[in-house]
């Protein structure tokens, strides 16, 4: 699935997006967050406060327990400052 | 009754009468236009900026305004919506979004404009980057707009 990272997340993160395969133990947006942020030192200091990052699945906001299976892209960020 | 409706992302500056002419053009059902624009401010918490940079997730930006917009013609009875949403670096004094809601009746045109701004500053994705003497950060969310955006909900 792809995974698509925005503003400060992107920046620490090092990267606007990439395809992962996650195990399938890895369920839901908080599991995958989780499970990126032991991908190496960039992604926990992006993921180290998992409560204030945001998710999307295919274009739509998703709480953190949502299920992963099927989804197409996953988008983290954080609280928006749009409008 | 259809709706005219028009969602934009761009860079380039919008220009509000022509936007409204776009939206009210060849309608006799129209009693009441109401425009909102947000403009990039000088100073940020007291302090100076000198710009702001807005990014955005192409994609999922024009979909969940796109909702929005839906949602508050499902409430009130509009004629016509119009959300553009600049993106980019802006500058002090520069629009940065416009909403503008059209109806027979200036109330459903007063409420959607004021309901379509709290729900886009809650839930829009964009992100503000601001530059200012002492260097660039990231603007924080407020927990204001959140609060905003729910009070819609009680209705």
């Amino acid at each position: 699935m792809k995974v698509k990272y925005f503003a400060w997340v992107r920046e620490r993160v090092g990267m606007a997006e990439e395809t992962v395969e996650p195990p399938a133990n890895v369920r839901t947006v908080e599991d995958l967050m989780a499970w990126l942020a032991k991908r190496g030192e960039s992604y926990a200091h992006a993921f180290e406060t998992p409560r204030v990052i945001r998710a999307a699945i295919d274009h739509a906001h998703v709480k953190s327990n949502a299920v992963i299976a099927g989804a197409r892209e996953i988008a983290f960020f954080p609280p928006m400052t749009g409008g | 009754m259809t709706v005219n409706v028009t969602i934009r992302i761009q860079e380039a500056d919008f220009d509000i009468a022509r936007e409204i002419s776009a939206l009210t053009k060849g309608r006799t059902d129209i009693g009441a236009v109401v425009s909102f624009s947000g403009i990039c401010r000088g100073s940020e918490g007291g302090a100076p900026i000198a710009a702001l940079t807005l990014e955005h997730y192409p994609g999922m930006a024009e979909a969940e305004i796109a909702r929005h917009a839906d949602t508050a013609m499902s409430r009130w009875p509009l004629t016509g919506v119009s959300v553009i949403h600049r993106v980019g670096r802006i500058t002090p004094g520069e629009n940065i979004v416009l909403v503008l809601t059209a109806s027979q009746h200036r109330q459903a045109a007063f409420q959607a404009a004021e309901f379509l701004m709290d729900y886009l500053k809650a839930n829009a994705p964009f992100w503000k980057r601001e530059e200012s003497p002492s260097g660039t950060s990231w603007i924080e969310a407020r927990h204001h707009d959140d609060d905003a955006a729910a009070r819609w909900t009680k209705s």
